[in-house]
């Protein structure tokens, strides 16, 4: 079965979502992510969907639900890259993922990551025990 | 109005959502669509193909490139023998939903779109047609 790779940098997980994901494959990614943060302890994921073409109320509810999940489990998410034909898309459909926060791009996304779990040095040499 | 071109695809399973959202992508792309345009008929095609697939029981899309004087468009038809709607007006509301959905199918791809017209009684399945014209 295919799966979308969670990448592990420090204690952030990386998300780059590169295809035109059906409904299971959301769905996998979603509880892959949730069983990662609880395994890793990882304290930020940044999902990347700057290559993708559509975010429908399937997908934008995987965002949003992965995002609560994932502050549940005492992670920060940060969606990044959502192209702007998608962004006027989704409100237009009824979907404006309040409670997820964005970034333009990786970098500003890593910046708000860093910044929210009150940090300045960079993620992959940081360890707190 | 004329039909320059069509075609039908079976829309049965989820991988099937896929293959509709990037069949109307290339025509969408095919004759001309802005970016923008695209998104917003190819998002209301996976929305109304998984409706189909989760509500309809399957069943299929068909694509028209319509011509009407100078305007060119693309016009959608989802056609399944489900168990149809019973309340149409409800089921066009924001958040309604009888599954396990957002409740944004119907009534935000009509949002997305030109035109939009639904069709359905119980037993008789549902037919769902949108246009979007460039």
């Amino acid at each position: 079965m295919d799966r979308i790779p969670i990448l592990r940098m420090g204690d952030f997980l990386l998300v780059t979502i590169q295809v035109d994901m059906h409904d299971r494959l959301a769905r996998t990614l979603q509880d892959d992510l949730t069983e990662k943060i609880e395994r890793t302890g990882a304290k930020g994921v940044l999902i990347d969907i700057s290559a993708l073409e559509l975010v429908d109320s399937y997908i934008g509810r995987m965002i949003a639900n992965t995002s609560a999940m994932a502050r549940i489990l005492d992670a920060q998410t940060v969606v990044v890259g959502m192209r702007p034909a998608v962004a006027i898309t989704l409100v237009e459909l009824g979907l404006s993922l309040s409670g997820v926060d964005t970034a333009l791009t990786v970098e500003r996304g890593m910046q708000r990551l860093r910044t929210r779990l009150g940090r300045t040095d960079s993620a992959d040499d940081h360890h707190q025990e | 109005m004329t039909i320059t071109k069509s075609d039908v695809i079976a829309i049965r399973s989820e991988h099937d959502i896929v293959l509709a959202r990037q069949n109307v992508r290339r025509v969408a792309q095919d004759i001309g669509f802005g970016i923008v345009d695209q998104t917003k008929i190819v998002t209301a095609a996976s929305e109304l193909a998984r409706n189909t697939v989760v509500y309809g029981q399957g069943g299929e899309m068909r694509w028209e490139v319509v011509e009407d004087g100078a305007k060119r468009g693309l016009r959608l038809h989802f056609v399944d023998q489900g168990p149809g709607i019973a309340d149409l007006s409800r089921a066009m509301t924001d958040g309604w939903t009888s599954g396990k959905g957002l409740g944004l199918g119907l009534s935000g791809s009509k949002r997305l779109v030109n035109e939009f017209e639904i069709d359905s009684a119980p037993g008789r399945g549902t037919r769902v047609t949108i246009t979007r014209w460039k």
